[in-house]
């Protein structure tokens, strides 16, 4: 036990003083959020997302073809839909079968798609769906946490047992009774203990200013960054387990990481989106850390509903964990 | 019934003292096509301090590394005590690599109590500091420090366990000759504590004051095996002769290698060599006659210079 805590104590010093990397793990998310609630303050996004159930009439120049437009084809579930309607998710929603629209009368895009729609909905009823806006930066906020958490798990575990491989450190530990499970679980206990505390002042610090919707219990959302966090780290462990070359490592993280980031759902919804990419996003630790905290934030989702995401999580962590381990060398 | 105890006693320490604390049995090492280690074997008595010497590249720190159990040989043995290593060996040696990293971003003192936290029954930082003269660099940032300083660190790493042995690999190369001769007094304190040393250096010098035992490598494999004062006594009974060939490099003399400009002759009869020297004409100017060292030993053994 001694020894556990002299390897977390030594880590976490590194950590804390090496100024750079310890700014840069706490500004970068925090720069990130207030940009983007700036940037996206206008709601002046010129895609509208459509919704439609049914078919669609054939007609010349419909503005559903216009290319800002996005439509989305829903087949059921028309419950959830006009949900999203109501958290400003989608602007409207055409349901052909009824002859009837859904706009949220709280969103701005609504006013115009009403005056676009004018003709060819004419003998539709419009039905008004109410609900505050869900800004951007609610939305975003999981998201960018979510990312910087990945980045400081795969970066701070992963790639620094590779560090440590090439410049001899890990050589040094095995010169002394040290086994590598110890030393290991060292790394990742205070890499945890780092990536948990930043991402919790990160949120209270931009909620500060930003006073994000959280309609679920913010415990649901520790635990889920709890088991979010072990998962990346494991997840970055499987990289440090042979690899010697730092460039190497950091290469494959980086090109691991990227797609991750764009098709976990950090910045856009992945509604929409190619089934195939929704389908590997599934694989994605990321993807459920996002989902399950969106889920708790917005939804006010309780324990049951994000089960399946946890469960994902805690099972990909031991999977992440059995497959680091069986191929780990200390050289 | 006393005496016999007594005798027994006296024998046993007798044995204890000449018995091997390692060993090792037909070591070899490739790494792809090199043979970096071929066929060596070697026993080091216990208490004593066993130098390992040898040009860049003979394979000394290859040798060292099997032996600490870092590398896995390609063929042979090694024994701590007669059995081979086993899990306990690490906590019962202190090992000094010819190049480290420690963890970084922390001081001298909380690398030693990251390290002593390792060990079942560490010795306590007062006295690692006094033997290493640490006091004055305790709460500096470990990456920090001149090459003695960080050498003395290093080694107050190796002694954190009281080991029954420490492996030392190049521990002063780099270091000016008043450092190097601080960390010749650190070395005797340890032995000192009766803890057998295994040292790799390219100072004969070194190797002269402080080993009881010098093996001597090239090319992975063992020269010469023995204490400084039998390798020179067998292999220079008499002086050494330097004489330049003045361009006649191509003369064959007994018992002479060609050093650069010079012959160097090793002879018992000084009074021949000189008569043969003459009647060859060479030009004597610059000539010196020595005693041989140990750097001439090696000259001769591996007719490189060490100190390339
Ligand atoms: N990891 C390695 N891969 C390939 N060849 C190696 C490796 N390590 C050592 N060698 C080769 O093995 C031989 C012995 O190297 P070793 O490091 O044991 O020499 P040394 O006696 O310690 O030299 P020095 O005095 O320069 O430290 C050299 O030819 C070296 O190039
Ligand atoms: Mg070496």
């Amino acid at each position: 036990m001694r020894k556990f805590t002299a390897i977390v104590y030594a880590r976490t010093m590194e950590f804390l003083r090496d100024k750079g990397t310890f700014y840069w793990n706490l500004l970068f998310p925090i720069v990130l959020v207030v940009g983007f609630s700036f940037a996206f303050s206008g709601n002046n996004d010129s895609i509208f997302k459509i919704g439609k159930i049914g078919e669609i009439p054939r007609a010349e120049n419909s503005f559903l073809e216009f290319s800002s437009i996005e439509i989305i084809n829903y087949e059921a579930g028309k419950e959830e839909v006009i949900e999203k309607i109501r958290r400003h998710q989608i602007d409207m929603l055409i349901d052909f079968n009824e002859q009837a629209y859904y706009l949220n009368n709280e969103a701005s895009a609504s006013e115009l798609l009403r005056i676009l729609g004018r003709e060819e909905l004419v003998n539709f009823t419009e039905r008004e769906v109410a609900g505050d806006p869900i800004r951007y930066v609610d939305w975003l906020v999981p998201g960018v946490i979510g990312m910087n958490m990945l980045f400081s798990c795969m970066f701070g575990v992963g790639f620094v047992i590779v560090r440590y491989r090439k410049n001899g450190v890990l050589k040094r530990m095995k010169a002394t009774p040290i086994t590598p499970f110890v030393f290991i679980s060292g790394q990742m206990v205070s890499r945890f203990i780092i990536v948990l505390i930043t991402s919790i002042v990160v949120f209270t610090g931009t909620n500060l200013f930003l006073h994000f919707i959280v309609n679920g219990s913010y415990l649901l959302l520790v635990l889920i960054t709890v088991l979010a966090i072990l998962c990346m780290i494991s997840f970055g462990l499987i990289f440090a387990a042979r690899l010697k070359s730092e460039e190497l490592a950091s290469g494959l993280m980086n090109l691991i990481t990227f797609p991750m980031i764009i098709f976990s759902g950090v910045f856009f919804s992945l509604e929409g989106t190619p089934k195939l990419m929704q389908t590997a996003s599934r694989f994605f630790p990321l993807t459920h850390f996002i989902e399950a905290s969106r889920a708790v934030m917005i939804d006010g989702a309780g324990l049951v509903q994000i089960m399946p995401n946890l469960l994902v999580l805690g099972g990909m962590t031991v999977v992440f964990l059995l497959t680091a381990s069986f191929f780990f060398r200390w050289e | 019934m006393l005496i016999i105890f007594v005798d027994q006693w006296k024998f046993c320490h007798y044995f204890l003292s000449m018995k091997a604390i390692m060993r090792i049995e037909n070591l070899k090492k490739n790494y792809g096509n090199i043979e970096a280690v071929k066929d060596i074997s070697f026993s080091i008595p216990e208490g004593t301090c066993f130098g390992l010497l040898g040009p860049n590249g003979a394979g000394k720190t290859t040798t060292i590394e099997i032996m600490e159990g870092i590398l896995s040989p390609s063929g042979g043995k090694v024994y701590f005590r007669e059995k081979e290593i086993d899990n306990h060996f690490k906590q019962k040696v202190g090992i000094q690599f010819q190049s480290t990293a420690l963890p970084e971003f922390i001081t001298v003192r909380e690398t030693l109590e990251l390290f002593r936290s390792f060990y079942p029954r560490p010795r306590s930082l007062k006295e690692i500091v006094e033997i290493c003269s640490l006091s004055d660099i305790i709460d500096r940032d470990n990456r920090k420090l001149s090459g003695g300083q960080r050498q003395r660190m290093l080694l107050g790493l190796a002694i954190i366990p009281h080991p029954e042995m420490v492996f030392l690999d190049e521990p002063t190369t780099g270091l000016d000759p008043q450092a190097r001769r601080n960390f010749w007094n650190l070395i005797e304190r340890i032995k000192a504590e009766n803890t057998t040393v295994l040292l790799t250096t390219h100072y004969m010098e070194e190797a002269e004051i402080l080993c009881d035992q010098i093996a001597i490598i090239d090319h992975g494999q063992l020269l010469e095996i023995d204490t400084p004062q039998n390798l020179l006594t067998s292999h220079f009974n008499g002086a050494l002769v330097r004489v330049p060939h003045s361009g006649r490099d191509d003369l064959k003399l007994d018992n002479s290698i060609l050093q650069g400009d010079f012959f160097e002759i090793t002879t018992k009869n000084l009074d021949i060599t000189m008569k043969e020297l003459l009647a060859l004409k060479l030009n004597l100017e610059g000539l010196t006659i020595k005693k041989p060292n140990l750097d001439d030993l090696f000259l001769k053994l591996t007719g490189e210079s060490l100190r390339t």
